[in-house]
């Protein structure tokens, strides 16, 4: 980020929220470069950046929108880029439907699952390197986005056109050979109903731009923890093994080689073609010896997928007495997880709960001190689940590696021993491994025989405690030598799919080549490289900038002197530079091997995406994402305001849950909207964490923001009789909250759609309990929960909510305020959760003389 | 007139602390002053035979002096580290020039005071040996005790001005002659109540001269303090408190100067001039606490300094520049 | 370096105002080059990560009550004895920001004095930032560390005293608590600290609402500038925590001259409401040992406008004090050799 020209903070509040990271971006600025931060709220990121852009909360495809429509209609995209690193010549199915044709539908929507059949979204055979046939990428982008104008941007996101073209200058100014622009986005992103899509749309225009495998270029994905980025990488996600590798289904892939197939087919261009050795050596990793190629390396045994299983399917299970038992180990979903009430409720179902964390988190005391236990609604004599509390160490006194945003792993040395019985994850996990698989040592049931072939053979260090550098290079993996010794791989290219080789995360290996642990490498500054090379080892391969061939241009020189970082070397026949070339090596800049070879060995010279089937950045992505190939506008779940792009208010790929215990506020143009006429976001403070349960038991931080609070606009105090300092009564749907009052004009009043439109900004620290030192009410009882289909992610950014001075009611007197509020507003099961909103007007195709290849064309 | 200033501040925040000080320090002030004076007319006494002026003097100067020290630990923070203020002898602390002065005043008085008390007990006191030196060192103590009387009394004003508190800082060239004209009346006062008046004449000379300078005085400092610093000296308690000083001087001055040859009345005269340094000590103390407590105290006055040094072309001592 | 105080020079014949450097003027016959801190505000993120940090390494117990103040996003109001970082947050609209500006442009026009020639190679982009109509400031205050400082003159214990970096340090074991450096400090910094905070309940330090015992309460306390750090080679806690190097740890001489340097750029970048706090030897404390690069007029992040060691005026005072005396004397002469018997 240091190195780019322009930064774009939106969809996140960086100064704030990632202070250690925000570093380089005060770094660029003061190199110069622009600082746009994109935000409902005026935040400590607007206060240090040139220019704050207020906007309403979830527009954002609407505004991304309209700059790539911005850059097609103006020709400010980089011909020479896109033509040779993007998908824009490829020629895309005649049965391709936009959502221009059918009112906010992609072509192969079942209303009645939800889903989308994507064969129509495929390729056809062929390409148009003149972009001028209508079937072409480039051709589609353009006609998808014709509609996303300035007018459209004031008129859905309340920016004026003046400010959209501020920004569109300063992005499309600070873009091409010389220069780049960089975006960064954090929660404000991800947690909506098709919060994948904005991250999508963000890369179509970085793609159009060039702004993509360059130094300062590229999209940053901020992130929440000092090592959230590391838990995706090694996951835990219910859905994912260790370097992305996807957990079989059932039905689906019953056999290895389905399994492989689906994962990267070995036809396909690029690194996914190797999935097999990646595969592998994480069984071997996993089970040692017990996998075999008699067994498909244990894949037989492996669990399948039978549905989504995220937190909150699982929180629903537990209502449904699904789920017997409930391990909260660095989570507080009783304050920090959406529709708290529905959490809290889920975990009164269990029969036993176990809470691992460093103090008494609400999560392990809602039993007695639970909002519902306080007003009366339920009784803790009543309540069955039995609680485990099992203390936590803490990062200081463990010895570990974190992995940020950069993929960079940094290795954290232990500085203190636990107090007390306080262990660490790893020590808790080794034992309670060991523990049941001496429960089922004798056990000759089939089932139990993945725990006991499971390798479970970690070391301890001096002090007594298992070795996590030990875990580090079962990660990093090894191979088995000649004489059977075990010898650590310098990297995945050395995996094997032939038992051979082991490794823990594929991507990973590396990191403890040469048995050195890299993460710990900490060389002031880096070194003196631009890349910092000598800090910490970032994954894959200690690739700084991923799609590094991208800084060179097809022939394989830098696109300019100074964006110089990765080039073709003609007398070493090498690609050279600050960096380690994310491409193999000696792929000539204008080698065209034959597709068929597949793997690496297929990639182009001019392939630089590596990852990809085809080598080239997606445009348009006729695989991967389930609700469309191109980022659409929709309103999010809950919105005072219509759609004006489309019939379709909502994305229709969305996963809802009609349930009693998770209403929806009535949306624009139904009726009982204006009953809950305001939107409320939330987001974390600089001086909390999440859901405080690193923050709100600790003195120094919670004298700093003691009390919950909301923050309004003076227009709407005026209008509601708010006063700061004083009290409000926030509701929605899902439950009625309080908050102190903050009145501060860093909140403004938005024009949508010709009328006003407030916004409420909620932190979501607080939490009910008699245990922190600073406790308050969450903001996260107010939120529903409506997913990303995608990622499964809940809609915590935005809701509807009507806003009162005072107090809230005590008792049942609130819940019956809640009950008046959703008798008035009509609301149902229902409000909401229709898949299509207007059938009629969405589910049939254009009349048969429509020219829809014409410039301009739209039935809406 | 005061011109205006235009008054911002960081959220009504005071910038000045005030210091820790309470109704223990304001006592210490008057009894200081007590003491200071009656050292002085002690000695005079002492010195023109007036034998039982200057037995009441030395003794209520040694209770003015205890008590008096007594309430100046008390205040402190730490009250079991008093003896810390004589580490050092720093100059630039009135602080420590006074602890050293009341050091020096109190074993003066001391040894006057012990002499008088032995006297009073007829000899009861179990001082051994050490009597026949009191009668060596009885006038001695009490020349000291004279010699150190009038700094006790002055320098409490150079403590409270020699700080950042904008009224007592403001006052730093006159409240001496406030505080030793306050002492003077109030030694002299305490004189009159204890003494019968064929002894006190001067102590009723002093107090006149007293009431003079300290009304006199007074006005005098505030017109020369910028008028906002002053303001505290008129607003709430300590408002009250100097305006009833003002009305107990002036009634005592004028008992003293008229009815002073009556026992009564000059008892009584004497009272209220007691009370009139009591009133003056503790609503100069409280006017800069409360001084520092408004923001605007401080800056206004700031501000204004900072103007008229500008429009007099002197821009080079601001604290804020451009480079 | 070996360190050697001369007590005389130190305790009795230092400059009480003017330029000068204060540990050679303490008595110092060899000292460290003066340290200093340079907040450059108009970079700080208002993170707080100093003053957490401060408390962390100074072990210093929580402030206040535990409830929000309204005033922005500041809810530890000031410096005190147990607060010494404190941020400020300021929310301006247009007509405020205008105000700063032209307050700016008022200093630049007095021809205040400006040191270093005016840098022709570098690129001057005069256009105003883009964010006009709205700011919110933030700065991260601390003890000044002045040249002169009024706390540690006037401290009768010997206390406080100028350390060989140039900076002022209270030693808690000599402090008894006399309050009168809380006086003598012209921008309300140091502070004696009494339980300094909310009300503790049953298992003291451990449960809600609770903290560990107080310590050091009844002794004035601020900012040592790490001095347990610097005699370590290292940089105070503030400064080594600041993520954007809003707070700068340095030599006093290089701090000021980069200092000077940012404001030149800023001037230069079009906002005329820079300017430096602290960086003149001229002014009423001898210069301070913490220089600040504010965006407004210094009372409006709660600074005093144009301050003044109290001591400056010490002969004045003492020797007015001097005639007062010597009046009551003449006045009792007057009363027992005129008033007859």
């Amino acid at each position: 980020m240091a190195n780019a020209d322009c930064i774009v903070l939106q969809g996140g509040n960086m100064a704030e929220a990632h202070p250690v990271g925000f570093q380089w971006v005060a770094e660029a600025k003061a190199r110069g470069a622009k600082v746009i931060h994109v935000d409902p709220r005026f935040t400590r990121t607007s206060a240090v950046a040139d220019k704050h852009i207020a906007i309403r909360v979830g527009s954002d495809v609407a505004l991304l929108g309209a700059l790539i429509n911005h850059v097609l209609t103006h020709d400010l995209w980089f011909r020479d880029y896109v033509l040779a690193y993007t998908n824009a010549a490829r020629l895309v199915s005649a049965d391709f439907r936009d959502t221009e044709d059918l009112g906010g539908l992609f072509s192969g929507f079942d209303p009645e699952t939800g889903t989308y059949d994507n064969t129509t979204w495929a390729y056809d055979e062929g390409s148009d390197d003149t972009l001028q046939d209508p079937r072409t990428v480039f051709q589609i982008l353009k006609r998808h986005y014709a509609r996303y104008t300035p007018e459209l941007v004031q008129q859905v996101c309340g920016i004026s056109e003046a400010d959209f073209i501020y920004l569109a200058d300063a992005v499309t100014g600070n873009s091409g050979r010389e220069r780049t622009t960089c975006w960064a986005y954090a929660t404000g992103w991800t947690q909506h109903t098709f919060g994948a899509q904005f991250i999508r749309t963000a890369a179509v225009l970085q793609l159009l731009l060039g702004n993509v495998g360059r130094p300062g270029s590229g999209i940053m994905a901020l992130r929440g923890h000092a090592s959230i980025q590391g838990s995706t990488d090694i996951p835990t996600l219910f859905n994912l093994f260790p370097g992305y590798l996807p957990m079989p289904v059932a039905g689906r892939h019953d056999t290895l080689d389905a399994y492989l197939a689906a994962v990267g087919n070995t036809q396909q261009k690029g690194f996914w073609a190797n999935a097999d050795t990646y595969f592998v050596s994480l069984m071997k990793a996993y089970f040692g010896d017990a996998a075999t190629a008699e067994n498909d390396w244990y894949f037989d045994r492996l669990p399948r997928l039978t549905g989504p299983h995220s937190t909150y399917e699982t929180a629903m299970a537990m209502i449904d007495d699904q789920v017997e038992g409930y391990f909260v180990l660095g989570q507080n979903p009783a304050v920090g997880s959406a529709n708290g009430k529905l959490q809290r409720e889920a975990m009164r179902h269990l029969k036993w709960l176990v809470v691992r964390d460093l103090s008494l988190i609400e999560s392990a005391t809602w039993w007695q001190d639970s909002p519902e236990v306080l007003s009366g609604e339920v009784r803790t004599e009543d309540i069955e689940t039995e609680v485990f509390f099992l203390p936590a160490a803490t990062h200081v006194e463990k010895a570990g590696s974190f992995t940020q945003t950069q993929r960079l792993l940094q290795w954290r040395h232990q500085a203190v021993q636990p107090p007390g019985e306080c262990q660490s994850e790893l020590d808790f996990f080794l034992e309670l491994g060991q523990r049941i698989r001496s429960l089922v040592a004798d056990s000759g049931d089939e089932r139990d025989r993945p725990l006991l072939d499971m390798t479970w053979d970690y070391p301890d260090d001096e002090t007594g405690n298992p070795d996590p550098q030990a875990v580090l290079r079962e990660i990093n993996g090894y191979r088995t030598g000649e004489h059977g010794q075990r010898e650590l791989v310098s990297g995945f290219g050395e995996l094997k799919a032939d038992g051979s080789t082991s490794s823990g995360c594929w991507i990973y290996a590396g990191v403890f080549a040469g048995d050195e642990n890299k993460a710990a490498r900490r060389v002031p500054g880096g070194g003196a490289g631009v890349s910092q090379s000598q800090w910490g080892w970032a994954w894959p391969a200690d690739r700084r900038i991923l799609y590094n061939r991208a800084s060179a241009d097809p022939d394989g020189k830098p696109w300019s002197d100074r964006k110089k970082y990765i080039w073709w070397d003609e007398e070493q026949q090498r690609w050279v530079g600050d960096d380690v070339p994310d491409f193999p090596v000696d792929r000539a800049p204008h080698s065209r091997p034959d597709p068929a070879l597949g793997g690496p060995a297929a990639l182009g010279g001019d392939d630089p995406f590596i990852m990809q089937s085809d080598g080239k950045g997606w445009l348009f992505a006729p695989s991967g994402l389930v609700d469309g190939p191109l980022p659409t506008h929709f309103e999010p779940q809950e919105s005072p305001v219509r759609n004006l792009l489309y019939p379709q208010q909502q994305s229709p790929a969305r996963v809802i849950y009609p349930r009693e215990d998770n209403l929806d506020a009535p949306s624009a143009g139904e009726q009982g909207a204006d009953v809950f006429p305001f939107v409320f976001t939330t987001y974390r403070l600089t001086e909390h964490h999440t859901a405080g349960g690193m923050s709100r038991w600790l003195p120094y931080l919670s004298e700093l923001q003691p009390e919950m609070f909301c923050e309004v606009s003076p227009q709407l105090a005026a209008e509601r009789g708010l006063v700061n300092e004083g009290w409000a009564t926030i509701v929605s749907p899902r439950a009625v909250i309080e908050a102190k009052v903050l009145v501060t004009e860093r909140m403004t009043p938005l024009t949508i759609d010709g009328r006003t439109v407030h916004q409420i900004g909620l932190p979501y620290h607080w939490g009910v309990g008699n245990e922190a030192l600073v406790t308050g009410d969450a903001a996260n009882d107010l939120i529903g929960v409506t997913l990303d289909p995608n990622v499964l992610i809940q809609e915590s950014k935005v809701g509807s909510c009507d806003i009162v001075a005072g107090r809230r009611p005590r008792g049942a007197a609130a819940e019956a305020l809640l009950a008046s509020y959703n008798e008035r507003a009509g609301v149902t099961v229902q409000t909401d959760n229709q898949r299509i909103t207007d059938p009629p007007a969405e589910l049939h195709d254009p009349a048969p003389g429509d020219d829809r290849d014409q410039e301009g064309w739209t039935r809406w | 007139m005061v011109p205006e200033v235009e008054f911002t501040s960081y959220y009504g925040r005071a910038i000045v602390k005030p210091p820790p000080w309470g109704d223990l320090i304001a006592s210490y002030l008057f009894l200081g002053g007590v003491a200071g004076g009656s050292g002085l007319l002690a000695f005079g006494a002492q010195l023109t035979g007036r034998k039982l002026l200057c037995r009441n003097a030395r003794l209520g100067a040694i209770a003015a002096v205890s008590i008096g020290g007594a309430a100046l630990v008390a205040d402190l923070g730490r009250p079991d580290r008093f003896y810390n203020m004589l580490r050092t002898i720093k100059p630039t602390s009135p602080m420590s020039i006074g602890s050293w002065i009341l050091t020096a005043y109190s074993g003066g008085m001391g040894v006057a005071a012990v002499s008088e008390i032995d006297r009073l007990t007829r000899n009861r006191l179990p001082l051994g040996p050490f009597r026949g030196l009191l009668s060596f060192a009885e006038p001695v103590g009490g020349a000291v005790a004279a010699a150190f009387g009038p700094p006790l009394a002055a320098y409490t004003a150079v403590l409270l001005s020699d700080t950042a508190n904008p009224t007592w800082n403001a006052a730093h060239r006159d409240l001496p002659f406030v505080f030793v004209s306050s002492a003077s009346l109030a030694a002299s006062g305490l004189a009159m109540v204890t003494t019968p008046t064929r002894e006190t004449r001067p102590a009723r000379v002093l107090a006149v001269i007293g009431v003079a300078g300290d009304l006199i005085g007074t006005r005098w400092m505030e017109r020369r303090m910028d008028p906002v610093a002053a303001e505290p000296l008129h607003q709430g308690r300590p408002g009250t408190l100097l305006r009833w000083s003002e009305r107990l001087a002036a009634a005592g001055g004028f008992g003293a100067l008229l009815l002073g040859g009556h026992r009564l009345p000059a008892a009584l005269a004497g009272i209220a001039l007691l009370g009139a340094s009591a009133c003056t000590r503790f609503g100069i103390l409280e006017a800069g606490i409360n001084s520092a407590k408004d923001p605007r105290y401080t800056i206004e006055p700031q501000r204004r300094r900072l103007e008229e040094r500008r429009a007099a072309g002197i821009t080079d001592d601001s604290i804020t520049t451009v480079g | 370096m070996v360190n050697s105080w001369n007590p005389v020079r130190g305790g009795w014949a230092h400059e009480l105002s003017g330029p000068t450097d204060p540990a050679t003027d303490s008595g110092w016959t060899e000292h460290e080059a003066r340290r200093g801190f340079f907040t450059d505000t108009s970079i700080c993120i208002g993170c707080k990560a100093c003053e957490v940090a401060c408390k962390e390494w100074n072990r210093n117990p929580r402030d206040g009550d535990l409830e929000l103040t309204g005033w922005s996003y500041d809810n530890t109001q000031g410096l005190g004895a147990s607060t010494w970082r404190h941020v400020a947050f300021i929310e301006q609209d247009a007509a405020r920001v205008e105000q700063a500006r032209e307050s700016g442009r008022r200093l630049v026009d007095l021809g205040m004095p400006r040191i270093g020639a005016p840098t022709a190679d570098a690129p001057v982009d005069r256009t105003p930032p883009d964010t006009a109509e709205f700011r919110w400031l933030m700065a991260s205050d601390v003890c000044k560390h002045c040249t002169h400082a009024g706390c540690l003159d006037v401290c009768p214990t010997g206390a406080l005293f100028r350390t060989e970096f140039g900076s002022v340090v209270v030693q808690p074991d000599v402090c008894n608590g006399c309050g009168t450096c809380v006086a003598g400090c012209p921008f309300g910094v140091i502070e004696r600290r009494s339980d300094g905070t909310a009300a503790p309940t049953t298992r003291e330090g451990e449960r809600k609402g609770e903290q560990p015992k107080v310590p050091r309460r009844g002794v004035a306390q601020k900012c040592t500038l790490c001095y347990d750090r610097l005699v370590d080679g290292q940089t105070p806690a503030c400064a080594k925590t600041c993520p954007t190097t809003s707070i700068k740890f340095g030599e006093h001489a290089e701090l000021v001259a980069a200092a000077r340097d940012r404001v030149r750029e800023l001037h230069e970048q079009g906002m005329p409401e820079a300017r430096l706090y602290g960086a003149n030897e001229l002014d009423g404390v001898g210069g301070t040992g913490s220089v600040f690069l504010l965006l407004d007029e210094p009372e409006v992040y709660g600074l005093p406008p144009d301050p003044r060691v109290p001591t400056a005026d010490l002969q004045v005072m003492f020797r007015r004090a001097g005639f007062a005396a010597a009046g009551m004397v003449a006045a009792a002469v007057v009363a027992f050799v005129g008033g007859g018997r």
